[in-house]
């Protein structure tokens, strides 16, 4: 006779698993620690234990960083127009239909007007969800548009990077958006507004080798991996290992290519605070 | 200095070595009738296989290594050229070359990318691949043109910006990003010329101009096509398709208009008559000079900038 016979059913886990919602709990990629979404949303999606910053998209930076409600965003339906009918393994023009059903976004640019505490500024972010927040026509022409913006508003510039370099299925025609984003920079600089450049991770190739590179400000969230090349390509070229901290934010400070690394919840403030200095 | 010929050259050499043979072979008998039937026939065949080259034909040939490098061309064309060294913060780069010469009777700023011929001069100009005290380089040296209302010529001919660890220490994207930059609004003219290989971010850094020629072997585009296979199909064999879909030869890029005029080179391409290749350059870039010296600075300027906002191809 067992002492232990159970009168209520097994106790169902996988069930009771399932009756959670979705998606309530991150885990964190640096020290692994387990948040609650909710919570994480109310830190800025910084890791509460380590202070890692989660990659974030355009949605979130423009919620930190605009006052709530003035954010008008321009040109959201831009797409790329597949200009050299390109063909890897997969063709461009299906790998940028899917890519906008899977994140929602139309290319891995967005820019849009409002106000960041009560000073009008236009603000342009990538997402690196789309095709590695590669650079090609699409983001040329928007940050085009946002200069010229700005210089008819008068206003600031600031531009979140978030990018893998220029995107390669429009080959030259990516390349060419190095030069015509710097261009612009140099007609805003021309007018006297300024721009302040904020390097997420991670922020590396041809976008570093223009517009972000380019601030008055240029500005860096800790730990973002910030560089030309990529680590991988350095590394089999010097065949060496590379130093801890190599091309992060941090590294780039100490070396003067970054004015300040600023963790993610002062971001809109210090931001704030350069522009009343110059603007 | 041993010959390089490329596979699809083979045809072509063959060819010549066998006129050579015959008129050495000839003491005393004449055989000019049969030599100019064979010249003939041997001008056909460069003609044939040069107007029937795949891209990455013309990859192969902008890398030639006897192709004329940014100090043949200066050596070629201008007079009086004095080389300047430095960039007054870190050192002098040895992959980019710069300074003032004659072009004609004209003064200009003459800066390009320098490759080297062997393994030691290879070496020396680190294999055409700039570090950021290059591009830092080039930029003063503009700065200097600028100050004294000299048109500046700028030569690309570049493997890739140098990835390397001190290339990041001392911020490779930063000096390109500024050279960018600086370079879409200084007021004297600025004429580009690709004259070998135009890759990426490296090439473009001192690329920014108000006309772009291209020689006609020569690529430009956003990454080498090795690069691109690796990246993209994830292995280095399929080079010859990464070519065709980059879309990187001089008359790709005249459709795309973002190229304004192709400098035809000597048949067989400019590594079988430096020379010329050198004549034909400068006549071109008189014309262009010629034409730009016209334009008020701000006129250019104002065009320059256009010029580069109207690449790209996007549906609203």
């Amino acid at each position: 006779m067992s002492w232990f016979r159970r009168s209520t059913e097994n106790i169902a886990s996988d069930n009771q698993k399932k009756d959670m919602p979705e998606g309530m709990w991150s885990k964190c990629s640096s020290c692994g620690e387990i948040i609650h979404k909710g919570a994480l949303e109310q830190n800025l999606w910084v890791c509460p234990k380590c202070s890692h910053h989660f990659r974030i998209s355009s949605n979130e930076y423009f919620s930190i960083l605009f006052d709530e409600g003035t954010f008008k965003e321009f040109d959201a339906k831009m797409t790329s127009k597949d200009p050299l009918s390109f063909v890897d393994t997969k063709k461009y023009k299906d790998r940028i239909k899917e890519t906008i059903k899977k994140t929602g976004f139309s290319d891995a640019l967005r820019y849009g007007i409002g106000k960041m505490n009560k000073r009008d500024v236009v603000i342009a972010c990538m997402d690196f969800s789309f095709i590695g927040g590669s650079m090609g026509s699409v983001v040329g022409e928007k940050i085009r548009r946002a200069v010229d913006k700005a210089i008819k508003m008068k206003t600031p510039v600031i531009i979140i990077s978030a990018s893998g370099g220029a995107r390669m299925m429009e080959a030259a025609y990516s390349l060419m958006q190095l030069a015509k984003t710097s261009a612009k920079l140099a007609q805003l600089s021309d007018a006297g507004l300024p721009f302040v450049s904020l390097m997420t991770d991670p922020t590396t190739g041809g976008v570093t080798a223009s517009f972000a590179m380019l601030g008055d400000f240029n500005i860096a969230e800790p730990n973002a991996l910030i560089g030309f090349a990529g680590p991988r390509v350095i590394k089999q070229t010097i065949g060496k290992d590379l130093p801890e901290g190599f091309q992060r934010a941090e590294f780039l400070q100490e070396k003067g290519f970054v004015d300040l690394v600023v963790p993610r919840k002062d971001l809109k403030a210090t931001i704030s605070n350069l522009l009343q200095m110059v603007h | 200095m041993a010959k390089v010929v490329l596979e699809f050259e083979k045809p072509i050499f063959e060819l010549e070595q066998k006129i050579e043979e015959i008129k050495t072979l000839s003491d005393n008998v004449d055989v000019s009738d049969e030599v100019k039937t064979l010249e003939k026939k041997v001008s056909q065949l460069r003609e044939n296989i040069f107007s029937n080259l795949t891209r990455w034909q013309r990859v192969q040939l902008a890398r030639h290594p006897e192709r004329p490098y940014t100090l043949d061309y200066i050596q070629n064309m201008t007079t009086d050229f004095v080389e300047l060294h430095g960039d007054r913060a870190f050192g002098d780069d040895k992959a980019i070359v710069g300074g003032f010469a004659k072009l004609g009777d004209q003064p200009v700023m003459i800066i390009g990318h320098q490759k080297g011929r062997d393994t030691k001069s290879n070496l020396y100009r680190n294999f055409g691949m700039p570090n950021p005290e290059g591009y830092r380089k080039a930029l003063r040296l503009m700065k200097l043109a600028v100050k004294f209302n000299r048109p500046i010529i700028t030569m690309l001919d570049t493997p890739g910006a140098y990835p390397g660890l001190e290339a990041e220490e001392r911020g490779q994207a930063e000096a390109i990003a500024r050279n960018l930059f600086e370079m879409s609004h200084f007021p004297v003219p600025i004429i580009v010329v690709i004259i070998g290989e135009g890759a990426s971010g490296g090439a473009l850094g001192i690329g920014v101009g108000d006309r772009i020629l291209m020689l006609e072997n020569t690529w430009y585009s956003v990454i080498a096509p090795e690069s691109c296979s690796s990246i993209l199909w994830k292995s280095w064999e399929f080079k010859e398709q990464a070519a065709e879909a980059l879309r990187l030869t001089p008359p790709d890029l005249l459709e795309q208009k973002i190229v304004d005029l192709i400098i035809p080179e000597p048949q067989g391409g400019a590594h079988r008559n430096p020379q010329q290749a050198a004549m034909i350059l400068k006549d071109a870039l008189l014309d262009e000079l010629k034409t730009l010296r016209k334009l008020k600075p701000e006129k250019l300027v104002e065009r320059r900038i256009e010029k580069f906002c109207n690449m790209g191809a996007w549906n609203e």
